[in-house]
């Protein structure tokens, strides 16, 4: 085998082309390596370009969303008549389930002191349709907030709510801060 | 000095008061007289990154054992495990994300893009399949890709495809290629990924027409081996240009074939070329002549490819979703008062102006040009080449497999009845 010119003449060409690819690898590999980070990323939605369009309830790919409504206590004016849990004119202040705006009951309604009540989301039955988020953001403080809960989220090579977000609200966050709760991310300060 | 340290300090001061008043809530926080206990939101920590580069050591292991059973060991028995392995982690485990076949799109955004921070985990995803591809062929295929195992273990009745069906719908991975890398780099979407036809399945969760495209191909792929690898699977392209110079190749025999046909009729995926028929190279003349009508074809292919390309940019470019935005608000003005299309109207509220959009958009459609150009003369040159490749005789003497289709998957060699 080893003496005949043919085949050393093909061995040749496919040592050459062999090292041709790997050098090509090399190339692609280290022009990449350009921007390469050795940190995760993961996908988060920037509260303050959200619009509340509700798409993050219906456009990703786990059922429910892993976008969740998210409370930031700190923000919020703890009012009776709540523009996030009420349905505008509401036939009372009150948890009556036709009063309420959000469609699964995920708002829990706890009465603290007089006026004030506080309102805490159950995750498990909140389906991140960011109904209540508009409500509160159009009529109090905003604190309630839309965030990617990273226990559900799959972190998909390419998000399929960013592809479909009409603000590109979604984008890649350091894993090391990867939420952007309102209060202690604030609109100026980005990062 | 003393003065002005004293008006920076008055300018700080002032700052702060202001920002303050910016923060001011409509409804500020009520002091609570009882012992109210305010609760913190939860926010569950996303998986750790050690974890994210344990995958690449676990992608590193099966890889070399799948090329060790391949070469070595030659057992189909353990690739058939490693495979089953591949499939429970990096498929229902690890729900088939991050996977070599997307991270093409990874890498050709980042190279486009240098806004793109690629990170380790993906790039060593899409790089160290091909290197072992190019010393080892394939075993990639056979044993660490989940997308492959499932496909595999499902095979039950194989049908044999004829060789003008195969080298035509062979063509269909060159074009997905290439449009997943036009998509990717111009930053518009990652295709492979959203029409990956098993991700729902290792999810247990998809839109339903990804649901019945999945199971739609597990059905074909009962009798029709493989189908995504073989007719669609991008990184296979990829990884057939490595095999086809790999520096150790599965063989069939151990020693020397005795020309029984029996392992040529257990390959699923019809990818054991036959000794070179005799009668074949009789009419040699007539074969060079062809080989130099065809080879000197390919320049026109390339050429009739890149401007077929362009001249589809307009369309394929309606993929962004910038330019269908900028398109729609140019040719239907009209929409501006629609309230259900959400797009626009999250546009006209952002207050970007219409100029800015249709900058943005003319330059990613510039891009599209370019591209489709490329993506075209690509896809020319690839159909000329595979002319070419009909025409060129190389002598074999023995049963072999074909180095840039096989996935090493070793089931001709427990058909093989010579033993060492």
């Amino acid at each position: 085998m080893e003496n005949n010119p043919k085949n050393s003449r093909r061995e040749f060409i496919r040592k050459g082309s062999r090292i041709s690819l790997l050098l090509t690898l090399g190339a692609v590999g280290g022009f990449a390596a350009r921007n390469l980070t050795p940190e995760k990323y993961v996908w988060q939605i920037d509260p303050f370009k959200c619009t509340q369009c509700g798409r993050c309830a219906t456009s990703c790919v786990m059922t429910p969303s892993a976008v969740k409504c998210l409370h930031a206590y700190d923000l919020c004016g703890y009012c009776d008549l709540c523009g996030g849990y009420l349905k505008p004119d509401p036939n009372k202040l009150s948890t009556a389930a036709e009063n309420q705006l959000c469609p699964t009951s995920a708002i829990q309604r706890k009465y603290i002191e007089e006026p004030y009540f506080e309102y805490v989301i159950n995750e498990d039955l909140c389906i991140g349709c960011a109904k209540c988020v508009k409500g509160c953001t159009s009529f109090g403080n905003g604190s309630l907030h839309l965030q990617i809960i990273h226990r559900i989220c799959l972190n998909c090579n390419e998000c399929s709510i960013a592809r479909l977000c009409p603000s590109d609200a979604i984008s890649r966050v350091k894993a090391s801060k990867p939420y952007l709760v309102k209060g202690s991310f604030t609109k100026d300060a980005k990062g | 000095m003393k003065n002005w340290i004293l008006l920076s300090l008055i300018f700080t001061l002032l700052f702060y008061s202001l920002a303050g008043v910016a923060q001011q809530q409509r409804f500020p926080k009520p002091e609570f007289g009882t012992g109210y206990h305010q609760p913190t939101p939860v926010t569950p920590e996303p998986r750790a990154l050690v974890l994210e580069y344990s995958d690449v050591v676990i992608l590193l292991i099966v890889l070399s054992l799948a090329s060790w059973l391949a070469l070595r060991k030659r057992s189909r028995k353990g690739m058939l495990w490693l495979s089953v392995f591949t499939l429970l982690y990096f498929g229902f485990y690890r729900n088939g994300c991050i996977c070599a076949i997307g991270s093409v799109q990874n890498v050709a955004l980042t190279i486009f893009d240098p806004g793109y921070a690629i990170s380790i985990t993906t790039l060593l995803f899409f790089l160290l399949p091909l290197v072992f591809t190019l010393y080892f062929g394939r075993t990639f295929c056979a044993g660490a890709c989940p997308l492959g195992a499932i496909q595999d273990l499902l095979i039950i009745k194989p049908l044999s495809l004829p060789e003008w069906l195969r080298k035509t719908l062979g063509l269909l991975p060159y074009l997905y290629l290439s449009l997943a890398v036009l998509f990717a780099a111009t930053g518009t979407d990652f295709i492979i990924c959203r029409y990956d036809p098993f991700v729902g399945i290792f999810r247990m969760d998809a839109p339903f027409h990804m649901v019945i495209l999945g199971i739609a191909f597990l059905l074909m792929g009962m009798f029709v081996a493989r189908p995504y690898c073989r007719f669609l699977c991008p990184y296979g392209v990829l990884l057939n240009w490595m095999s086809g110079f790999s520096k150790w190749h599965l063989r069939i025999t151990p020693a020397a074939c005795i020309q029984c046909k029996l392992c040529s009729d257990s390959c699923p995926f019809d990818a054991i070329d036959y000794p070179t028929d005799e009668k074949q190279i009789k009419n040699r003349i007539w074969g060079v002549n062809r080989f130099l009508v065809y080879a000197l074809l390919i320049p026109i292919w390339i050429l009739v490819g890149g401007y077929t390309g362009s001249k589809a940019h307009t369309w394929i470019s309606k993929a962004n979703s910038k330019v269908y935005l900028a398109e729609l608000l140019i040719t239907k003005p009209e929409v501006r008062n629609d309230d259900k299309n959400l797009d626009v109207q999250a546009f006209l509220s952002s207050g970007k102006s219409m100029e800015t959009l249709v900058n943005e958009a003319s330059v990613i459609r510039h891009k599209f040009y370019i591209g489709c150009w490329i993506a075209g003369g690509f896809m020319g040159l690839v159909i000329g080449m595979t002319l070419l490749s009909q025409v060129i005789y190389r002598r074999k003497e023995d049963y072999q497999p074909d180095k840039g289709n096989c996935y090493s998957c070793v089931r001709c060699i427990s058909y093989c009845p010579v033993k060492k």
